[in-house]
């Protein structure tokens, strides 16, 4: 399957550059659009493991509905390209102690994924698996039986979320 | 050589020949759609108002499209200096683009062979996925980033407050829109086009179409015109046209542009328009089925569904005013939202306890 390898590398530049471009420059409207093409590298990344439904609802989801959000806050905040000079003297995250610590953070996220797919890079992955693990009925049953648990306490996890938010919202109009 | 050169006027018996010639169809029947669309705006917008409307160019105005594409392409391009040129460029393009991929999964009749010119049935659709309904509204959904993006690169304040009411106003009506569609695909049990629209064939009680307008009366029928209102809401069109609305915004998102970068916002929304007249046609008005014409001849029953449907369009735009925005938005979101839930959970509690 030389396709599919190809197409993998092409979508994993798509989301890796993505992700990438999204903190390696500047100006927070190019951000949010540089995080919808990794959304969409994803999506496609989710077709090649024969998971449609999971790449279409990512794209409904993320792309087509929080990050329209993400824009539009962007937008009415106005927010301005980040000055970089300035920036960098003033911000607390460039102070060395807050570097030092994301380094830090980022070396033990490196160290993790590096042992994680030396540990499980082999196995044969989704494709091994039936094929009928992506219809969506299936999804829904396992979503309902098995996974009940993580489901609920997701949704909870949700609306504590919103509920928070709106509370923090509303603080300033009363 | 020469068997090559006979080779070329025989029927093509290579699938991929037939597959690439229906891409090609759907691909300019789309845009020839959108010209088509435009002259008939003018057209019943003028017989509404008893004008005449387009008139000069070629018999009774008919080649007025060609006229206004060729005006289009011959105008300057002009970019407003403090616009953020590289967004500026992109934001048409998505807007055009995703509005042709919406249309790839949509399925526009039975499977022909072209009355028997092919060797091999061709399907008269460009991919068919098994969650091809979902697949329209998530490229749908991607379309909006067009518009705003549009309003937010021009650095214009009519283009901003267009950009900004667009994405509420999709995002608000994306909700009743998707809700309306899982109905279908609950009725159906099937997320594919193909599949909807076949479990639509045949007729009840011998008269009554059995398509899903008319199941579980009168839940599909309600599920109809909330896809149908949201539809046009989706699109952008009157009476919910606020990202464009002239008398307060001048153009809305797309004041700052010009020439073809103006002329492919205006393509997307016609075909935004085909696509889901079409998509309304396929999950809720049978698709190619209907009677007299047997299913090599589906198509037109399509088409003309989807003509019925585009006249409603241009009925509404031209007879009803345009809502308040807040009105807009209190009618997506208290009225559209909880109807086509509690319609959804009504039209499940029916399939689980009937069996429908």
């Amino acid at each position: 399957m030389a396709s599919d390898l190809v197409l993998f590398y092409l979508f994993a530049a798509i989301t890796v550059g993505g992700a990438l471009a999204v903190i390696g420059q500047r100006n927070p409207v190019y951000s949010v659009m540089a995080i919808v093409g990794a959304f969409c590298g994803l999506s496609g990344l989710y077709v090649l493991l024969e998971a449609p439904f999971v790449a279409v609802v990512q794209i409904i989801i993320y792309a087509g509905a929080i990050l329209v959000l993400f824009l539009f806050t962007v937008m009415l905040l106005n927010a301005s390209r980040e000055d970089g000079a300035e920036w960098d003297r003033t911000h607390p995250y460039y102070r060395p102690g807050p570097t030092r610590v994301g380094g830090l953070l980022a070396l033990v996220l490196l160290g993790q994924l590096v042992w994680t797919l030396t540990r499980f890079g082999a196995v044969g992955g989704v494709g091994d698996q039936q094929p009928a693990a992506s219809s969506v009925r299936l999804l829904g049953r396992v979503l309902f039986t098995d996974y009940m648990f993580a489901f609920e306490v997701t949704s909870i996890l949700i609306i504590a979320a919103m509920v928070g938010a709106v509370v923090l919202a509303g603080k300033r109009g009363n | 050589m020469l068997d090559f050169v006979s080779s070329l006027f025989r029927p093509p018996n290579n699938w991929w020949v037939a597959y690439a010639a229906v891409v090609g169809i759907v691909f300019m029947a789309l845009q020839i759609s959108a010209a088509v669309m435009v002259y008939f705006e003018r057209k019943v917008a003028a017989w509404m108002q008893q004008r005449y409307g387009p008139t000069l160019v070629g018999p009774s105005g008919t080649l007025q499209p060609i006229a206004d594409v060729v005006k289009l392409i011959f105008k300057e391009e002009l970019r407003p200096k403090s616009a953020d040129a590289l967004l500026f460029s992109l934001a048409p393009i998505i807007s055009v683009a995703t509005c042709f991929i919406a249309f790839a999964p949509v399925p526009f009749g039975a499977t022909t062979t072209l009355f028997g010119w092919l060797d091999e049935p061709v399907a008269l659709q460009v991919a068919d996925l098994n969650v091809g309904v979902l697949v329209v509204f998530a490229v749908a959904s991607i379309g909006v980033y067009g518009i705003v993006i549009a309003g937010w690169a021009s650095n214009s304040k009519y283009s901003l407050l267009g950009g900004l009411r667009s994405s509420a106003q999709m995002i608000s009506y994306e909700l009743a829109y998707g809700m309306a569609l899982a109905t279908v695909i609950v009725l159906a049990g099937s997320m594919s086009f193909r599949e909807i629209v076949d479990a639509q064939a045949g007729t009840w009680f011998g008269f009554l179409p059995k398509w899903n307008v008319f199941a579980v009366f009168p839940f599909g029928l309600i599920a109809f015109l909330l896809f149908f209102t949201a539809g046009v809401a989706e699109t952008n069109r009157a009476p919910f046209d606020f990202p464009e609305a002239e008398q307060e915004l001048v153009a809305g998102y797309h004041t700052e542009y010009s020439s073809m970068r103006f002329a492919m916002f205006f393509m997307a929304e016609y075909i935004n328009m085909v696509t889901v007249s079409a998509v309304a046609v396929n999950l809720f008005l049978g698709g190619w089925h209907g009677p007299f014409l047997g299913p090599e001849y589906g198509w037109i029953w399509f088409l003309l569904k989807t003509a019925v449907l585009l006249f409603v369009y241009l009925w509404l735009r031209w007879t009803l005013p345009r809502v308040r925005y807040d009105q807009l938005m209190t009618l997506g979101w208290k009225v559209l939202l909880p109807v086509a839930t509690l319609n959804l959970l009504a039209v499940a509690a029916g399939v689980i306890a009937f069996g429908l």
